[in-house]
């Protein structure tokens, strides 16, 4: 079975809501939608405090090249615009409208039938997409319609659709892909006119065997598609690692996946794909999974973009008593938030609560040079001495050392021994590297 | 619900920790323990238990009295010391000499560095060999193995170790025939379950390979050193036995005798004083074993182990920073259209 | 015997003329050529490479005064004006005197004043802290208490009092290096003037928020009221984007706007206790001094 050749681990997958179907939950009373959910600038706000606004209607507008456009998810009025503490743990500029019934914009097409045929050209498919406010989400929120505007001087060969969810307790994509299958092909082929490829590959791991299967089934009529079963191991979502298990290609320290003329999208996206281009529906949902031990009725909910981590949890079960972390995303990756008044963003795949016994750190002891951090490392660096070099201000070796090339998965802090906060301090490094690098730059 | 806690990604550990990594390496040394109070009687135990009660004791008086910070001798980094200490010398050490290598392992190899961690040298062989060079006579003074509850083998109290008797052999101008055809010469057997002379650890074979089973199960060391350095020791001495087969112990018997495989697969695959990288390592067992058979052969002891392992510890910084491990994207791509022909 | 003691001293002796030789050759044809001055200069000044100067180390600073041959821009602030006035004079130079300056930690957000809405469990570092949320206390702008400035101290000046997860600036060591500022990646320490008597005036706050939001996560936080600025009779303080802030080179120490100040967020160092008024209900507010 295709697997990445560089390190790797293995955490235990909790995959408590892999066989809990996609649920509609009640519209919440309010819903806070902030106006930065995606990389790049934030967007600019297009309407007031006081106005009415439909479901889908246009609220900010993206103005940079890398940003994206934002909607309302719901129907009612805009009582207040003001700042709301989100995942970063500050607070930041949102639109916060009180629900009014569920008054959709009339050019959304909400008929449940599945539309196959791509009508749009691939200029049209791309400026949908735009329009739409579509962007990654994996988690990373990279604005779709940017990824699919491949540069001149590289050429897109293969489409690469992520649908391998390395996270422990994180379903969404699961469901979808088995809920959703059709649609999800359906805008596996609309990406595909979009880049102007004929191949097409879908990475899914093999802890997922229904979503294999029904997915081999339903790309059967389209011999350009693939599904690509792929070996359990964390994290292979990362999408360096997923070009590498499906093509047997690096891409080169520094460049981009086009490079190796891939260009990789997840199964999220590919669904929001195919809403936008087929049903004129901007990405206003998207299914969130609501896991962790202690909650009573642990689910994947669609969820209206602005709702509040509150009302999920709520929705789930209610907050448990030992509650001591709530997560936004996955274990390895994932966000602790700072308050569960926090809403949901359009990179929020999952909320997972910790327990109070599992929420703190292990005590962290002296480096004993054990080098396990080294071998797990999937990028092939020494998460040791970049953390040495970032905790002792040695940004000129951290930068020889490749520090830039870390994707951040942490599992060199996952299985160090010593339980030392490297990926704390390469963070450091990555950041304080990163600007240095850019003042370069600018220079 | 009290607070809610935030800290940096991962949220989630695999909980192997360094107190998990200790005890798993102490119950490896178990089986050399039973065979060494076996053949050697109540004196084994007693050793063992002087030099883990001095390790610890110093480690502690030393953290918290001398440095005045934390006390961390429950991570079981001394506890290992003093059993492989203890492994390093013969049973009927007095007690005093023992407490003294104690002292000199953790204080000056471990303590002065900055303790867990922090050690350029093995803290045991540091402690072996500043006693073997300060009580020579002490340190080189074998008690011949008795099985518990039988009668003993011979009369004598003390004998030589069977690379004791080769090197005396050799310099004494006696052929190597001669050499294993004496009767107090231990044979392949003895050396396979232990009744041979030696240091308290290193006699039994087969109890240093069941630790050493136990060990690579538990993942606590990998393949590298322990193939690299027995392999080269095995070639180099089998080149050397073919060139002259009466000057030069034979391949097998190299590895079986003397402190070999204790030194191979517990204090050459301690992981705070050998290299990182896979490359880095087996460059470490290829020094480390030619340096043992070169000590051997052509040095003033009759075993290299201890001073092979410490002259290769000296060099593992700079085998650090030779050996990388290999970058993912290091490659420049030839060409794209290769890439996506695949699917 | 004789002779191989005899042999020994020799060859000995011979080695180490020999190498002697070498080594002089060697220092000769590799000798740096410099200015005689710098080394006098770099033995006047303190020697403690803190870089408060700017340079990298006190022969740095050395080597660029001989060059430029101009003190006025330089301050050794671990030497003071006594060490400058010296160096002048060897250079025959005139030194400015500067007021002696100490690093401010403009935060009061105590665990009392601004109780823990989280508990932060990361690694002990603020720039971390930083990057991950605005902190226990929940103002964005307020003191994480990890100690990142007390871990480049290098004149053990400051300390982190741990009952008030706030840093304590120890008065007579501090020599006003600098390291601490650029160390607090929220710039919560400034640098000041001593004052008169070691006696200053600041506001212990760099919250830019809007007042109400500010009170929520601290009580004692500079609300942008304006009301120093209206009682000050010296110009000394300005007001811009709901902060304000003091220049010490304006104020008098007259304590005005301590008096004034509704969250007593201005506090006043080293003065001696003020007899209250007995029908006063207005809290003085006054820093701890070490």
């Amino acid at each position: 079975m295709k697997t990445f050749k560089i390190g790797g681990v293995h955490p235990e997958e909790h995959k408590l809501t892999a066989n809990k179907p996609i649920t509609q939950i009640p519209l919440p009373a309010q819903v806070s939608i902030p106006l930065s959910q995606s990389l790049g600038a934030p967007s600019k706000l297009i309407v007031e405090k006081g106005a009415q606004v439909k479901t889908g209607q246009l609220i900010a507008q993206g103005e940079s090249f890398i940003s994206a456009n934002v909607h309302s998810s719901v129907s009612g009025k805009i009582v207040r615009i003001e700042e709301v503490t989100d995942a970063s743990g500050y607070r930041k500029p949102a639109v916060i409208i009180e629900v009014e019934g569920d008054e959709w914009e009339e050019s959304i097409d909400r008929s449940p039938n599945v539309v196959t045929e791509i009508a749009l050209t691939k200029d049209e498919i791309i400026a949908r997409i735009k329009s739409h406010g579509v962007v990654g989400l994996g988690g990373a929120t990279f604005p779709t319609h940017v990824k699919l505007m491949v540069p001149p001087d590289k050429k897109a060969e293969l489409l690469i659709i992520n649908g391998v969810e390395c996270e422990p307790y994180l379903t969404a994509d699961h469901r979808v892909m088995l809920e959703k299958g059709e649609e999800v092909v359906t805008g596996v082929r609309i990406l595909m006119k979009a880049l102007g490829v004929d191949k097409a590959a879908i990475g899914i791991e093999n802890n997922k065997p229904d979503a294999i299967a029904h997915l081999q089934k339903l790309s059967a009529n389209y011999p350009g598609i693939s599904v690509v079963p792929l070996k359990m191991k964390y994290p292979q979502g990362g999408e360096k690692q997923l070009i590498k298990a499906v093509t047997g290609k690096e891409v080169p320290s520094g460049k981009l996946p086009a490079d190796t003329g891939c260009v990789v999208n997840n199964i999220g996206t590919a669904l929001a794909v195919y809403e936008a281009v087929q049903k004129n529906k901007p990405l206003i949902d998207r299914v969130v999974t609501v896991t962790g031990e202690s909650l009573t009725n642990p689910s994947n909910f669609m969820v209206r973009i602005g709702t509040s981590v509150d009302y999920l949890i709520n929705q789930a079960g209610g907050l448990p008593t030992d509650t001591g972390k709530v997560i936004s995303g996955g274990p390895m990756m994932g966000k602790a938030l700072t308050t569960i008044d926090s809403p949901v963003v359009k990179g929020t795949s999952g909320i997972l609560l910790m327990s109070e016994k599992k929420s703190r750190r292990v005590v962290v002891q002296n480096c004993i040079r054990c080098a396990r951090c080294i071998s797990v490392c999937p990028m092939g660096l020494q998460p040791v001495f970049l953390a040495q070099y970032s905790e002792h201000q040695m940004f000129e070796e951290a930068e020889k050392a490749n520090i830039m090339d870390c994707m951040e998965c942490g599992s060199c802090q996952f299985t160090c021994p010593a339980g030392r906060p490297l990926l704390d301090y390469v963070r450091l490094g990555k950041n304080t590297v990163g600007t240095i690098i850019r003042n370069r730059v600018k220079k | 619900m009290s607070v809610l806690t935030i800290s940096g990604s991962p949220h989630v550990h695999d909980h192997q920790n360094v107190r998990s990594i200790m005890s798993g390496v102490v119950v490896a040394m178990l089986p050399a323990i039973f065979v060494s109070i076996y053949f050697f009687g109540i004196d084994s135990a007693r050793v063992i238990f002087i030099s883990v009660a001095s390790c610890l004791l110093f480690e502690w008086l030393i953290q918290k009295y001398m440095l005045k910070g934390p006390v961390t001798i429950t991570d079981g980094s001394a506890l290992v010391t003093g059993v492989l200490l203890a492994f390093n010398v013969p049973s009927n050490i007095p007690s005093l000499i023992i407490v003294i290598g104690a002292l000199v392992s953790i204080g000056i190899a471990k303590m002065t560095f900055g303790g867990l961690g922090k050690n350029p040298f093995n803290p045991a062989l540091i402690g072996r060999v500043f006693l073997l060079i300060s009580f020579p006579v002490q340190m080189t003074t074998w008690p011949i193995p008795k099985p518990l509850f039988s009668a003993s083998l011979t009369d004598a109290i003390t004998g030589s170790t069977t690379l004791g008797m080769v090197k005396e052999g050799v310099m004494a101008g006696k052929s190597m025939d001669e050499i294993m055809a004496s009767t107090a010469f231990p044979g392949y057997l003895n050396d396979f379950i232990g009744a041979q002379g030696g240091s308290l650890g290193e006699i039994s074979a087969i109890a240093l390979l069941l630790g050493a089973i136990y060990l690579f199960i538990r993942k606590i060391i990998t393949w590298h050193i322990p193939v690299a350095y027995l392999g080269s020791a095995f070639i180099f001495s089998g080149i050397l036995y073919l060139v002259d087969p009466q000057t030069y112990l034979n391949p097998v018997m190299s590895i079986l005798a003397g402190g070999m495989l204790l030194g191979v697969f517990f204090m050459a695959t301690d992981m705070v004083t050998t290299p990182m990288s896979a490359k880095g390592q087996i460059l470490f067992g290829l020094g480390a074993g030619i340096l043992t058979i070169t000590i051997r052969n052509w040095g003033a002891y009759p075993e290299g182990v201890s001073f092979a392992i410490l002259i290769m510890n000296a060099f593992t910084p700079l085998i650090n920073r030779g050996f990388k491990p290999k970058r993912f994207g290091s490659v420049p791509l030839k060409s794209t259209v290769k890439a996506t022909q695949k699917i | 015997m004789n002779t191989t003691i005899l042999y020994a001293i020799l060859t000995l002796s011979l080695l180490g003329v020999f190498s002697a030789v070498i080594l002089y050759f060697i220092a000769q044809k590799f000798k740096v050529i410099e200015d005689p001055r710098v080394d006098i200069i770099t033995g006047l000044l303190p020697g403690a490479n803190c870089g408060g100067c700017g340079y990298a180390g006190c022969h740095a600073l050395a080597e660029t005064i001989v060059k430029t041959e101009d003190i006025s821009n330089h301050k050794c602030p671990v030497g003071g004006n006594d060490t400058m006035k010296q160096i002048a004079k060897a250079l025959g130079l005139e030194a400015k005197e500067t007021e002696p300056q100490i690093a401010v930690v403009r935060c009061n957000g105590s665990r009392v004043n601004a109780p823990s809405k989280i508990l932060y469990n990361g690694a002990a570092s603020c720039t971390i802290a930083h990057s991950l949320s605005a902190g226990e206390t929940g103002c964005p702008y307020g003191c994480l208490g990890e100690g990142d400035c007390v871990k480049v101290c290098l004149f053990d000046a400051i300390y982190m009092d741990h009952e008030a997860a706030l840093p304590r600036v120890i008065e007579d060591k501090c020599v006003a290096c600098g390291a601490c500022v650029t160390a607090c990646p929220r710039s919560i320490i400034q640098l000041r003037n001593k004052g008169v008597k070691g006696r200053r005036v600041y506001v212990s706050c760099i919250n830019k928020e809007k007042r109400g939001t500010a009170r929520k996560n601290c009580n004692v936080p500079c609300i942008g009221c304006g009301k120093c600025v209206k009682e000050c009779p010296f110009d000394a303080i300005t007001l811009q984007d709901n902060l304000a802030y003091i220049d010490f080179n304006k104020c008098k120490l007259c304590r005005k706007c301590v008096t004034v100040c509704p969250t007593g967020a201005i506090l006043e160092v080293n003065f001696p206790p003020r007899k209250e008024k007995s029908d006063s209900t207005e809290t003085i507010a006054s820093a701890e001094t070490v």
